[in-house]
């Protein structure tokens, strides 16, 4: 049997859920296996929001925000630039592959690299295969 | 019975996975002590009185009035205590950072059983093991069968093995809270709810800090208490060293920042935080000054563990709870 990943995705309301929509009206085709949830701005995206997506059975967590600068709250993204990194460093010491977790920028006017990018995350993440967090806290919880 | 005739409390207080300060921040009631066994006869308490484990399971159910048990669940033998003890107490209470979220015990949760024993037993510079002797549960001997408790794989907090009533945080608990948690429930006074968080505040450690702070938290380097000369009024993040006190909760008289050293976070995380570091992560984060990913990257690198720093006293109560398993 094939390995069907899970994504959730954080998209930015402004420009990447934007991004996203117009994938969808231009009927562009991409990987199913996302799962989008919109946040108001990149910036609103907690660690905890992360950590119980892999918890409960995500694979994959990508987060989509403005272009640097673009931010609708001027500085929203760089604050998740800044969480992403420090995450980055405490997932690594959890065990957690590197490629699990990705941040990326989206703006409105990006469908097309919105179809493209999905599409690839879908791949590196069924390439690392199912995620091994939810099954090391069943197990000795 | 006690002096005017009502019954007396019983009170037990038992240590699992623990360094023994909990048990000794019990003793820290001082004169006090005169006025707790006034109103509770101590049933059980292995720091202090020779009680056997076979008359903790001879009592009845529910005998215990209150029990205080401190430590993480790391080993068999914990694990029993506290079902035993769940089952024989009226009143169970988490005390202290260990039962309450894991605590330092809680720590060994970045390594397997094996990765411990390795460590302990064969790497450690001050081992001498040529045999690769590792203790065993039971060993025959020709007298009989000898047996230890099992070592387990992770370390647990008490709420992941039995259900608690009530969490008194701290490492150690701060004495006085605990004596006013103890004459609430002699006087009677209406208890707060099931599953409450006591002998602490509401609000975090900042609420109660008396050092000087701006809204100016940007960081461009962060720093060991070691590194800087603390000038001993500005807040610890200002300059730049990691203080838990934004994601911990308030109660213990901020006593380590009065020490001039940062909040490590033993209180836990205020109410409705599901996980401390988590929050801790991205307050920090967001002073990090820098706005390109390799800039953020290098300022990232003066933190040197943050898994340790940010989940010190949590892991185990923590949302991912332990270094995955491959």
């Amino acid at each position: 049997m094939s390995f069907n990943p899970k994504i959730v995705a954080f998209l930015c309301n402004w420009c990447s859920y934007t991004g996203a929509d117009l994938a969808g009206t231009s009927r562009m085709k991409y990987a199913p296996n996302i799962r989008i949830i919109r946040v108001m701005c990149s910036g609103r995206v907690e660690p905890t929001f992360i950590m119980k997506s892999f918890r409960e059975g995500a694979d994959g967590v990508i987060i989509l925000g403005c272009h640097p600068g673009d931010c609708h709250y001027h500085e929203g993204n760089y604050k998740c630039l800044r969480r992403y990194h420090l995450l980055k460093k405490y997932f690594k010491q959890m065990g957690l592959e590197d490629g699990r977790l990705r941040l990326e920028w989206i703006s409105a006017s990006e469908g097309k690299q919105f179809a493209e990018l999905v599409d690839e995350f879908t791949h590196q993440i069924t390439e690392l295969g199912p995620c091994r967090i939810k099954n090391t806290v069943e197990t000795f919880a | 019975m006690s002096e005017n005739g009502k019954p007396k409390l019983k009170l037990a207080v038992y240590w699992g996975a623990a360094c023994g300060g909990c048990c000794v921040s019990v003793l820290d009631v001082h004169e006090k002590l005169f006025t707790v066994v006034e109103h509770a006869d101590l049933v059980f308490w292995p720091i202090a009185l020779d009680i056997k484990y076979k008359d903790v399971e001879a009592m009845p159910d529910g005998h215990i009035d209150v029990t205080l048990f401190n430590g993480a669940v790391r080993n068999s033998e914990n694990e029993h205590l506290a079902k035993l003890l769940r089952q024989k107490t009226k009143i169970l209470v988490a005390y202290g950072s260990c039962s309450h979220m894991g605590g330092i015990p809680g720590l060994a949760n970045f390594s397997s059983k094996e990765e411990v024993f390795r460590r302990a037993y064969f790497d450690s510079e001050s081992t001498i093991n040529p045999e690769r002797i590792v203790p065993q549960p039971v060993y025959h001997a020709p007298e009989g069968d000898l047996e230890i408790p099992v070592f387990y794989n992770d370390v647990r907090s008490l709420e992941q093995v039995v259900d608690v009533d009530y969490y008194l945080p701290g490492c150690p608990p701060q004495t006085e809270r605990l004596v006013e948690v103890f004459l609430a429930i002699v006087t009677g006074a209406t208890l707060p709810p099931k599953g409450s968080v006591i002998g602490a505040l509401s609000k975090s450690q900042c609420d109660e800090c008396k050092r000087k702070k701006s809204d100016n938290k940007l960081i461009k380097e962060f720093k060991r208490p070691v590194d800087i000369i603390d000038d001993g009024e500005t807040c610890f993040l200002e300059q730049g060293v990691i203080c838990m006190g934004p994601a911990t909760r308030g109660g213990c008289g901020v006593r380590c920042i009065e020490g001039n050293a940062p909040c490590r976070g033993c209180y836990g995380p205020p109410p409705d935080v599901p996980d401390p570091g988590a929050k801790m992560l991205s307050a920090i984060a967001t002073m990090i000054d820098a706005n390109t990913p390799e800039e953020v990257e290098k300022i990232v690198d003066t933190i040197d563990d943050p898994a340790g720093t940010f989940y010190r006293f949590s892991l185990p109560g923590s949302i991912l709870r332990r270094k995955v398993i491959v």
